[in-house]
């Protein structure tokens, strides 16, 4: 089995690359993506430091944010649907009225 | 001659990576979408590869078999087209030249952290004996249902909550 | 040079994945001819009967038409996607077959070591993975229904997601009472659980046990491999042909794969779930796979009877039959079998 700092760098990669498709995407769709692979990324770094460690805690906490995410994508794609009704576009650009 | 093992998380591992960087890099939605599933499939796969059967199974019914049908059915209700590159209007550091600074700064760090976390003395894994005999389903059963009960029961309801709240949200106004 | 030869037990293994990769194979030709022929029987015509014997060699001739066909693609389809859904569609129908066991350990007639289990690989969770490439099956559907830029092909592929999605919750409901008499995850585990007689001549079969799950699996199941009555999405006096309008050829020859082999598949899980798997009387345990073969038979049988004798469902009853009614009877099945394992002990 390959030593646990592996599976640690994987982990961060793939979260700085969720965190790099958060920042420089132009549409909602591929930003809610993008937070799913960053929730990927951790449930990766829980499994491996449970399995590290003997317990069998890593793999339920997994099953924790799988739960929270799929509740938090159900409600994105809502309010994404509620809002493209509104302004015909998916461009995060279009939704700038809060900005000061 | 490297063993399957080390073989196995290598390759899961390049098809993780290049599926999402896939998903940030290409601008067809449908096609992000497929290649997430992808990269899904490669992380059940290194689950599976750190005893964790339940976990990957999960993964794939959970997020590759719910949630991603879900983004598909958005997409193409609201039939969204391929995305233009962001305008660049701004100057200074916040337009090209700030940009490939920041991209700059970027890799040097990523660098650094992974050079970094390659020098921990972190040796192999704990012998965990019961990962072989016992069941995962039955030992993930048994802490989830007596020491975390609570958090399942708050969870059933956060789920409950979104479900109705979505339902609410996407309806048509008239 | 030696250490290149694999031992006999991976020679075994790999004989073993061929076999049943073929079996799936040659059992999708099978379909076909079984079902062209009870069709023609119950509509008391006589059906092919110019191939071969009794037309045997139908299906062969019907694969080798489609593959001299020119392969269509319409101009404005999304040319990645049209091409790897048939794909998804016959790797999901053929992954999920991996896990279910068809026989006793065997040794070969003493030519290996030790035993190996009939099956291509036994999980200890082998439920959940039949589960997990059967939700994976949706994709194929939706993927063909979006990229082939045609209404009709979209109307039809998200009929048929949706309808797989909410069969897939009876589905999984129908398993988890299964799982809870059994106490264990691995369908072998849960077939060998079935081994033994009531009172020496019934055997103790679950299908004995809970008689409405097996109802609520086999019409999920039904469902879920979108066949009548439940074939709204591909009914061919509606929809043109629904999400496989626009393919021709080897890709339709490969999405008619994948719902044959996705039949055998849910009539193998129901096999081994609800009607002992292959345990039987007077075989010898090597021989046994034969009472296997027989029962998945006799579930594909009543699968083609039922698909020429039952009206179609219009899709808005289905769902209203599988939200409604599926769903809150599977989950009282569930309840009920939970407070009868909890009295009974």
């Amino acid at each position: 089995m390959v030593p646990l700092n592996y599976y640690l760098i994987l982990s961060g990669v793939l979260f700085s690359i969720g965190t790099a498709g958060v920042f420089l995407r132009r549409n909602l769709i591929t930003v809610l993506l993008s937070i799913e692979i960053m929730l990927n990324a951790v449930n990766l770094t829980f499994v491996a430091v449970g399995r590290y460690l003997g317990s069998v805690d890593g793999q339920i906490i997994t099953f924790f944010v799988m739960t929270v995410a799929a509740a938090e994508a159900a409600v994105g794609l809502a309010l994404v649907i509620a809002l493209f009704r509104h302004r015909e576009t998916l461009s995060p650009d279009a939704y700038t009225s809060l900005k000061w | 001659m490297v063993s399957m093992d080390t073989l196995a998380f290598y390759v899961f591992a390049a098809i993780a990576v290049i599926a999402s960087l896939g998903v940030i890099g290409q601008g067809n939605p449908m096609h992000s979408i497929m290649l997430l599933i992808g990269s899904f499939g490669a992380l059940a796969g290194l689950y599976i590869l750190l005893d964790a059967p339940f976990t990957a199974v999960t993964q794939i019914i959970v997020y590759a078999g719910a949630i991603m049908v879900l983004f598909l059915f958005v997409v193409m209700l609201l039939n969204v087209p391929r995305e233009e590159p962001a305008p660049v209007t701004a100057g200074g550091l916040l337009g090209p030249a700030g940009f490939k600074l920041g991209a700059g700064l970027s890799v040097l760090l990523a660098i650094e952290v992974i050079w970094g976390l390659s020098r921990l003395g972190i040796a192999g894994f704990a012998q965990d004996a019961d990962a072989a005999t016992v069941s995962s389903v039955a030992r993930i059963g048994n802490e989830l249902f007596t020491q975390h009960a609570f958090a399942f029961e708050a969870t059933s309801i956060l789920i409950l909550v979104a479900m109705v709240g979505a339902v609410v949200l996407a309806r048509r106004e008239h | 040079m030696a250490a290149l030869i694999p031992s006999p037990t991976i020679i075994a293994h790999l004989g073993l994945i061929f076999i049943v990769f073929n079996m799936l194979v040659m059992s999708a030709a099978f379909m076909v001819w079984l079902e062209r022929k009870v069709c023609a029987w119950i509509q008391d015509r006589s059906g092919p009967n110019r191939v071969g014997f009794e037309g045997a060699l139908q299906p062969f001739a019907d694969v080798f038409k489609l593959m001299f066909k020119e392969d269509l693609r319409p101009k404005a389809a999304d040319a990645a996607l049209f091409a790897i859904a048939p794909i998804i569609s016959t790797i999901t129908a053929f992954a999920a077959f991996s896990v279910v066991p068809f026989g006793t350990e065997t040794t070969l007639f003493g030519l290996l070591k030790e035993p190996i289990p009939l099956e291509v690989t036994d999980v200890n969770v082998a439920v959940l993975v039949v589960f997990a490439i059967a939700s994976m099956g949706v994709y194929g559907i939706v993927l063909a229904g979006w990229a082939s830029n045609s209404k009709y092909s979209l109307l039809g592929g998200l009929r048929s997601a949706a309808q797989m999605i909410s069969y897939e919750l009876s589905y999984g409901m129908a398993l988890a009472a299964v799982i809870m008499l059994a106490g264990s995850l691995s369908l072998r585990e849960i077939v060998m659980n079935q081994s033994g007689y009531w009172w020496g001549f019934i055997p103790k079969w679950y299908v004995f046990l809970q008689p409405l799950g097996f109802f609520i699996f086999m019409t999920a199941g039904v469902a879920e491999t979108n066949r009548a009555p439940f074939d709204f999405p591909e009914a061919e006096q509606e929809l043109v042909a629904g999400y496989h309008t626009e393919y021709s050829a080897m890709a339709f020859a490969l999405f008619f794969l994948a719902e044959y082999v996705n039949m055998v598949t849910v009539a193998a899980v129901a096999t081994s779930l609800y009607l002992g798997g292959w345990l039987g009387p007077f075989l010898p345990s090597w021989l046994q796979w034969v009472y296997f073969l027989i029962k998945v038979f006799l579930i594909l049988f009543f699968y083609v009877w039922m698909r020429w004798t039952l009206p179609r469902y219009r899709y808005d009853q289905l769902m209203q039959f599988g939200w409604k009614w599926l769903l809150p009877v599977s989950v009282l099945n569930f309840l009920a079998t939970a407070a009868l394992i909890l009295w009974i002990g």
